[in-house]
């Protein structure tokens, strides 16, 4: 047995620090995927004991019950009952409780137990329980349970070698299997009540310090403001101190490929070097500083515990729209990317409402947006001023904000009345303690994030810029062209054909043209203008181009594409990634491409006859 | 009483959990959490649009609940002795 692999199932109710003890053992040697089939999250993490003894653990969802009500509680309860498919049945189930919190989370103790496999309980938060003024008999518990009960501190180094030498040791025998039905069920209640009576004295139920914060943080009126001051702090961030990284890497990666294209001759290999390759990477690497900003506030904000109290605030808002208070954050991040906004849907446990999230996330306008609305309203719109102290300039830029989420509001709305299932899916949300976050667990939560972005995305999105690029740059101009190249390749060829399309919403064949770059990221739309409008990079000049050649009504109706088209390839991949679906990215795609399609002929029409 | 009458602040026992359809998988989840027969518990906060969701302390824990999942909950106002 000693010279085997021992197979360590990490299991426990949500909030019980059970990813922090998880770090704390395996360290950053962690291995991230997908349950096949479902987009459940499994980590795998190995350690050496002392020993010499390899441990293989296995991080399972936290769950509160085995009468599961979510595909991750599903997971955990197939993996310790040893029927999950493809998942060998764990040697020893570590079953991590929050020591403050044990009359919830020692029901489920209970329950692991009755499985009938060996079972080990950590008593985790320990220093906190003491703070607290709690008293455990952890032998008389011990004896009681009739499993082995070692005390950590998930959040101190070292606070786990009570533990490490337990589950080094010998693997302590089963207590009988018991079989589970309502009645027996009911029973367990009865047992932590006994337990709790004979092995804990706790002076409060509540930590102080929950109690004052939770007042104002909860408030009907500083709640809210407590919360807007968060968003737009974490905002701010994310274009102070993201945004100037991306223009930075997009430089970076520009003048690289500059740098190279000298080093061969002129010709479709210097090109595909330095607009598909470099220009490429420099893409999608451009993303990363803007997601990761976000990320850390957002793991931040869920280590700290508000994250629930965001949801709580705002729930009855969004529950009116079909959607449910955890989708706020995730709808929020939408704001400077859809991408990091669909890979935060993770927290929201129920698939229905999970969905519903990432369907409506990228009508948030996001930040690469921006750049073709600050083109166009700069072209067209007057700076006058409205009512004598708006910028009539700023009024469109906000509106064009309000109608992506009016639209958003809109879809979730129609999508809760058209789904098929339309049962009441439950909030059920516990709001845990307070805790600072840890260095160690932002730092692998963030490190997890990026790389789930770099290795399944880079990809996708590398594949689809050079076919971009290829479509852009072939077939080469004849000999004696006047027109700007790209006229002659096959995105000009696709860009008449889509004029058709397009002509009942007041686009000409070059913003035709225009929308093919734009679909690999919006802000290319600008430069891409530029391109076929022959004038050069300078924004005024084109925006004096464009003001000449196309018409108010055109351009309002390609303000109001913009804000609902559909969204870029990387959000589509990233949709295929986070709900292993093609049809819901079919589905996506499409209702978008409708609706902007709508709203621009209604715009255009109405613009024209007006004018 | 329903959990959901209860007056913020005022302190109750629970009663019973009750299905609102045939096995209800919110009332099952309710029950698991803790919601059982003579346990302690109140409203400790009140959402700031339309009174929902609401705020339940329950032995250390607190749950946010809708409403509609605390409707599901009977309780008795203990008078102190």
């Amino acid at each position: 047995m000693s010279a085997s692999t021992l197979k360590i199932a990490l299991v426990g109710n949500p909030n019980c620090g059970k990813t922090a003890l998880f770090n704390q053992l395996t360290g950053g040697r962690q291995k991230v995927a997908n349950y096949a089939g479902v987009t459940v999250e499994r980590k795998e993490g190995r350690f050496t004991a002392p020993s010499g003894r390899v441990l293989q653990l296995l991080d399972l969802p936290g769950t509160y019950s085995f009468e599961a009500n979510s595909p991750d509680e599903q997971i955990t309860r197939d993996v310790c009952a040893g029927n999950y498919p493809g998942e060998a049945p764990p040697d020893l189930i570590v079953c991590v409780a929050d020591a403050t919190n044990l009359r919830l989370h020692l029901r489920f103790v209970l329950e692991v137990k009755r499985l009938g496999r060996p079972v080990v309980l950590a008593l985790n938060m320990m220093d906190t329980a003491r703070q607290r003024g709690i008293v455990i008999d952890v032998p008389q518990l011990q004896e009681r349970l009739g499993l082995p009960v070692v005390e950590t501190i998930a959040v101190k180094r070292g606070g786990a070698r009570a533990l490490i030498e337990r589950v080094d040791g010998e693997v302590p025998a089963a207590a009988p299997a018991q079989t589970d039905d309502a009645a027996s069920r009911a029973d367990l209640h009865a047992q932590v009540r006994e337990l709790l009576a004979a092995t804990v004295t706790m002076p409060r139920a509540t930590a102080v310090i929950d109690d004052a914060l939770d007042r104002w943080t909860l408030h009907s009126v500083f709640g809210l403001m407590i919360l807007a001051v968060v968003m737009f702090l974490v905002f701010q961030a994310v274009y102070s101190i993201g945004k100037p990284m991306t223009d930075l890497i997009g430089d970076g990666f520009g003048w690289m490929g500059e740098h190279a294209a000298a080093l061969m001759p002129a010709g479709p290999l210097q090109s595909l070097v330095t607009d598909g390759l470099f220009g490429g990477i420099g893409t999608v690497l451009g993303f990363l500083p803007e997601i990761l900003v976000l990320f850390l506030f957002i793991i931040v904000l869920e280590e700290s515990g508000y994250l629930p109290r965001a949801a709580f605030l705002l729930d009855r808002l969004m529950l009116s729209v079909g959607l449910t208070g955890r989708s706020f954050i995730p709808l929020l991040s939408s704001f400077a990317c859809a991408i990091p906004g669909i890979m935060g849907t993770r927290s929201i446990q129920d698939p229905r409402d999970r969905l519903a999230t990432i369907l409506i996330a990228p009508l948030m306008t996001c930040s690469a947006r921006l750049p073709v609305y600050a083109l166009l309203i700069g072209a067209f719109i007057p700076t006058r001023r409205v009512l004598g102290v708006f910028n009539l300039q700023g009024v469109v830029l906000f509106a064009l904000y309000l109608a992506g989420i009016l639209g958003a509001m809109a879809v979730g709305w129609v999508m809760k009345h058209i789904r098929r299932d339309k049962s009441e899916h439950a909030l059920l949300m516990e709001l845990p303690s307070y805790r600072l976050p840890k260095v160690r667990d932002v730092a692998i939560g963030l490190y997890e994030r990026g790389a789930i972005f770099m290795k399944r995305l880079t990809g996708v999105i590398l594949g689809l810029t050079i076919l971009m690029w290829f479509i852009s740059t072939f077939p080469s101009p004849p000999a004696g062209a006047t027109g700007p190249a790209i006229e002659y390749s096959f995105a000009g060829y696709i860009g008449r054909a889509l004029q058709y399309v397009f002509a009942p919403i007041g686009f000409n064949w070059q913003i035709s043209l225009a929308l093919i770059p734009a679909f690999a990221a919006r802000e290319t739309a600008v430069a891409a203008l530029a391109t076929v409008y022959l004038v050069g990079g300078e924004a005024s000049g084109l925006g004096q181009a464009l003001a000449g050649q196309i018409s108010l009504a055109s351009a309002l109706s390609l303000l109001v594409w913009f804000a609902y088209a559909p969204q870029c390839m990387s959000t589509l991949a990233v949709i295929r990634r986070e709900t292993d679906s093609w049809r819901n990215v079919a589905i996506s795609f499409g209702y978008m491409f409708v609706l902007a399609y709508a709203a621009s002929f209604v715009v255009y029409q109405v613009a024209s006859a007006l004018a | 009483m329903r959990l959901s009458e209860l007056p913020k602040g005022s302190p109750a026992v629970v009663d019973r959990v009750d299905d609102a359809h045939a096995s209800d998988p919110i009332a099952q989840r309710l029950r698991d959490l803790g919601f059982v027969d003579g346990e302690p518990l109140r409203v400790v906060a009140i959402g700031p649009m339309g009174g929902d969701p609401l705020l339940i302390q329950i032995g250390s824990t607190r749950f946010a609940l809708r409403r509609a999942e605390a409707a599901r909950v009977s309780v008795r106002v203990e008078v102190a002795a």
